[in-house]
């Protein structure tokens, strides 16, 4: 296995004396699409929250490609090439679909509006809203604001991409769509889902960690989470695993 | 060349017309409202692009006119050093400002910039002993002289005028359509999504803020120089209700927005002020009605029904 491109040694979060997450030892290899499953509350969010900076841990490392990240704030950390998409989408809902994804590129590419615009007609062509560009962004269905949120994780060219919940009130059709799109995406970089989904996640992981009330229950191929009994008594509240 | 910069462009040479075309009453306004426009383009870099409600530029406005009154006074500085003496107060005190009011957000940032204005304001009175206080001081006509013109002469105050205001025009222009004006306004939009694109947004607010606080300076300092007079009302809390009132009328987050929203507020209170004594009633009921069917502003509403690019 090669040096993980994430790792994270001992990570907790506490919140006025409720453990979110505790204590949770996580390494992530390069071009592995990884999924993060648990119950609702397993401390899923909080986890991602804290790996990208918008909440800083109570206890523990975070590595990122070899360097101690833990003490930088979000903006360096997005710098040096990790990627965030959020739960609720948010875009700039005001602004062009074009610029939502020009501001995503013009970090990295700079005053070079021709890259730049070279980057955003790229990215947006490849979630499928190359004829949306001019659109404001709140004139998008929910399903195209979503992409457009991939668009913008695309065009940073991340080495490191962190998408929270990405088919949340998505359809069906929609949702298959966006599966290709993961999967050519894994070619490229490395991937963290968060993901409620069991067939999105049972297709597209290579591996999936299992967290609950805040530690790591499980980790493994699909095949071994699925035979799991602990998962399976987390999911079901059965205390199953004893039975 | 870009329709934007050719719509700009002429209405500077519109502006420059007028110094040989209006009669001297609006001569004389218009000279006074190109300055003001100056403080209300500065305002609008922290209020209309970035988001930054400020219920404090009085002290940025103040501090460019006494850094510039004072270097005369006191100094016996010539107007060019005393201008810029001016400049750099203002850069000075909003970047203090700025790297203090900056770590609250929203109604704390209107109180902070709020106390600190009125902290400047203050200061301004306690120490009359050199700034005179209330009363203020004139700047005599022989220390109004750049570079061997005249400023009190009402011809070359205009083209100063119009000098400073194209410079400040000009320089909005090119800076929110760059890559630095563009953070600017997606921090308006939504900050934490532009912190999660990589960007520093302490960072970029505080140069917003330094940039606005200078320009406004600009225009305090110009105010000064141009009319011969600093004043402590100029630090009063109206003076930083207004140029919030310009610029919301005219059209937030619109280069020429100021302008208009300066100009329609001037007109307004100078005409309605010559049928009744009760003029602020006029004022306030059209402010109203623009609030209630313009509320982009005037600039804004063009921009929303004409032409979408409108920078």
């Amino acid at each position: 296995m090669s040096a993980p491109i994430l790792s994270t040694r001992g990570l907790s979060r506490a919140f006025h004396g409720l453990q979110a997450v505790s204590n949770v030892d996580f390494d992530l290899p390069p071009n592995e699409v990884r999924a993060l499953i648990g119950p609702n509350g397993a401390g899923k969010t909080t986890f991602v929250s804290m790996l990208i900076g918008r909440i800083p841990p109570t206890g523990g490392r975070i590595a990122f490609d070899g360097a101690d990240v833990t003490d930088l704030p979000a903006h360096a950390r997005v710098a040096r090439g990790m990627a965030y998409t959020f739960q609720i989408t948010s875009v700039f809902s005001r602004l062009s679909v074009h610029e939502n994804v020009a501001l995503a590129a013009r970090r990295r590419l700079g005053g070079d509006a021709a890259a730049v615009d070279g980057a955003v007609t790229q990215a947006l062509a490849r979630v499928g809203l190359g004829d949306r560009a001019d659109d404001a962004a709140e004139d998008l269905s929910y399903g195209h604001q979503r992409l457009l949120e991939i668009a913008m994780g695309l065009a940073q060219k991340p080495r490191l991409m962190i998408l929270d919940e990405p088919t949340q009130g998505l359809a069906e059709s929609e949702i298959a769509a966006f599966k290709v799109l993961i999967r050519e995406l894994a070619a490229e970089t490395t991937i963290l889902l968060i993901e409620h989904n069991m067939a999105v996640v049972m297709e597209l992981a290579d591996r999936i960690t299992v967290l609950n009330f805040g530690e790591v229950l499980a980790e493994g191929t699909p095949a071994e989470i699925h035979a799991n009994a602990d998962v399976q008594a987390a999911y079901l509240g059965t205390g199953g695993a004893d039975a | 060349m870009s329709r934007a910069l050719i719509l700009h462009l002429g209405l500077l040479a519109v502006l420059l017309a007028g110094n040989v075309l209006l009669p001297a009453y609006h001569h004389g306004n218009m000279a006074r409202i190109m300055v003001l426009a100056v403080y209300a383009m500065g305002y609008n870099i922290a209020f209309g692009y970035t988001g930054l409600l400020s219920l404090g530029h009085a002290m940025f406005f103040a501090a460019g006119m006494y850094g510039m009154g004072l270097a005369i006074r006191l100094a016996d500085a010539g107007a060019l050093p005393a201008m810029l003496t001016g400049l750099a107060a203002g850069a000075g005190l909003s970047l203090v400002v700025g790297l203090l009011a900056l770590r609250t957000a929203g109604v704390s940032f209107m109180i902070v910039t709020l106390m600190f204005s009125q902290a400047c304001y203050l200061a301004i009175l306690y120490f009359g002993e050199w700034t005179r206080g209330d009363e203020g001081f004139v700047i005599q006509a022989v220390d109004r002289t750049l570079f061997g013109i005249d400023l009190s002469d009402p011809g070359n105050r205009y083209i100063a005028a119009w000098l400073l205001f194209s410079a400040v025009l000009l320089l909005t222009l090119r800076l929110v359509r760059r890559p630095a004006g563009r953070v600017f306004v997606a921090i308006r939009e939504n900050e934490e999504r532009a912190r999660l694109l990589g960007y520093d947004t302490f960072r970029a607010k505080l140069s917003a803020l330094v940039i606005s606080g200078t320009i406004s300076a600009a225009g305090g300092a110009a105010y000064g120089l141009l009319f011969g007079y600093a004043g402590a009302s100029f630090a009063g809390v109206q003076y930083s209700i207004f140029p919030l009132l310009w610029v919301l009328l005219g059209g937030a987050g619109t280069v020429v927005g100021p302008l208009l929203g300066t100009l329609f507020m001037f007109y307004l209170i100078d005409l309605s002020s010559g049928f009744t004594e009760a003029y602020m009633l006029i004022a306030g009921l059209v402010l109203i009605g623009l609030t209630l069917f313009a509320p982009q502003g005037i600039a804004g509403e063009l921009r929303r029904r004409l032409w979408k690019g409108l920078p």
